[in-house]
């Protein structure tokens, strides 16, 4: 598990890295992170425009990690709702990068959204935003199921993703999210 | 009807309802993770309101951040106001962004596209 792991957390980190987590994810680490990272971007001479997005984005990114995080059965606590996430910054490209194990059985669903969404142009992304936000009921957690139509419309880039597989059951989704510096 | 005065916290906004003036503010940012909780008592208060409205209604949303899971109760909210308009009530949605978001700009022109209540889009100058 930890050699998995770590693996996955060393091929997230990269560039100058702003902010790095990984371990348990529960909506006070969300809301700290969120917080600290906040008073981060305040202090920094970004636009503010840039600002307000990445944070947005950053919040759409961490939310949908709490929603999304599969607990591995037979794990110490800390690892039954693992997650990681990077924040960092190359060039003029902000980049999220976001982990978290999936029941194998939703990796090829999850998969084909994706592939959707980066398939969608800026016109087709909004119209697809307003029949979700229109049309589909919550989830349990109170997601909606538009959280990466959302971050893929905000940011104007495609999604980038990779599927690692752990073992028969779970496999652990990376994705990262670029933002640019500039529009 | 009792008026409403829900005060704003970093991840919740500030909500106003004035059951007498017909004035109803949203304001602040609105990103908790599970919104539905914190909706459903002004949903259930717009449902008890439609009953017996003011002349007319008006609606200030001003919002820095909002969630996707935000998106779909504001909705809510919103198709509420709808049904006051097709009571032939009076319903006007300011929704009110700043110069430099045009997401925010983007997203009330979604909202506008889908609900049948005027909006005017007001862009906030410092």
């Amino acid at each position: 598990m930890s050699f998995f792991l770590n693996d996955c957390y060393d091929r997230m980190n990269q560039g100058e890295v702003i902010v790095a987590y990984k371990g348990a994810i529960s909506a006070d680490v969300i809301s700290n992170t969120l917080s600290l990272i906040e008073a981060k971007l305040e202090e920094t001479s970004e636009q503010t425009g840039v600002k307000k997005k990445l944070y947005n984005v950053l919040v759409e990114s961490l939310q949908n990690l709490f929603h999304h995080v599969d607990a591995i059965n037979g794990m110490g606590e800390s690892e039954a709702n693992f997650g990681a996430f990077v924040l960092s910054k190359q060039e003029s490209i902000f980049r999220i990068s976001t982990g978290n194990f999936i029941r194998s059985d939703k990796s090829k669903i999850l998969k084909e959204k994706i592939d959707k969404i980066n398939s969608l142009s800026k016109e087709e992304l909004k119209d697809f935003y307003k029949f979700v936000l229109n049309n589909q009921s919550f989830s349990a957690k109170g997601g909606g199921g538009l959280g990466l139509i959302d971050i893929a419309r905000k940011t104007g880039n495609k999604l980038d993703y990779r599927f690692y597989h752990y073992n028969t059951d779970f496999d652990f989704f990376n994705l990262n999210v670029f933002i640019n510096e500039k529009e | 009807m009792e008026l409403i005065n829900i005060e704003g916290t970093p991840k919740t906004p500030t909500v106003t309802m004035n059951p007498t003036s017909g004035a109803i503010e949203i304001k602040g940012r609105s990103i908790p993770e599970n919104s539905i909780e914190f909706y459903k008592p002004i949903v259930d208060w717009l449902e008890e309101y439609s009953q017996g409205p003011a002349a007319k209604t008006v609606v200030n949303v001003q919002l820095e951040y909002f969630n996707t899971s935000s998106s779909k109760c504001i909705l809510d909210v919103f198709k509420k106001l709808e049904n006051l308009k097709k009571n032939q009530k009076d319903v006007i949605i300011n929704w009110y962004y700043e110069e430099d978001d045009e997401d925010m700009l983007e997203a009330g022109e979604d909202y506008e596209s889908i609900i049948k209540v005027p909006f005017k889009m007001i862009q906030i100058v410092d």
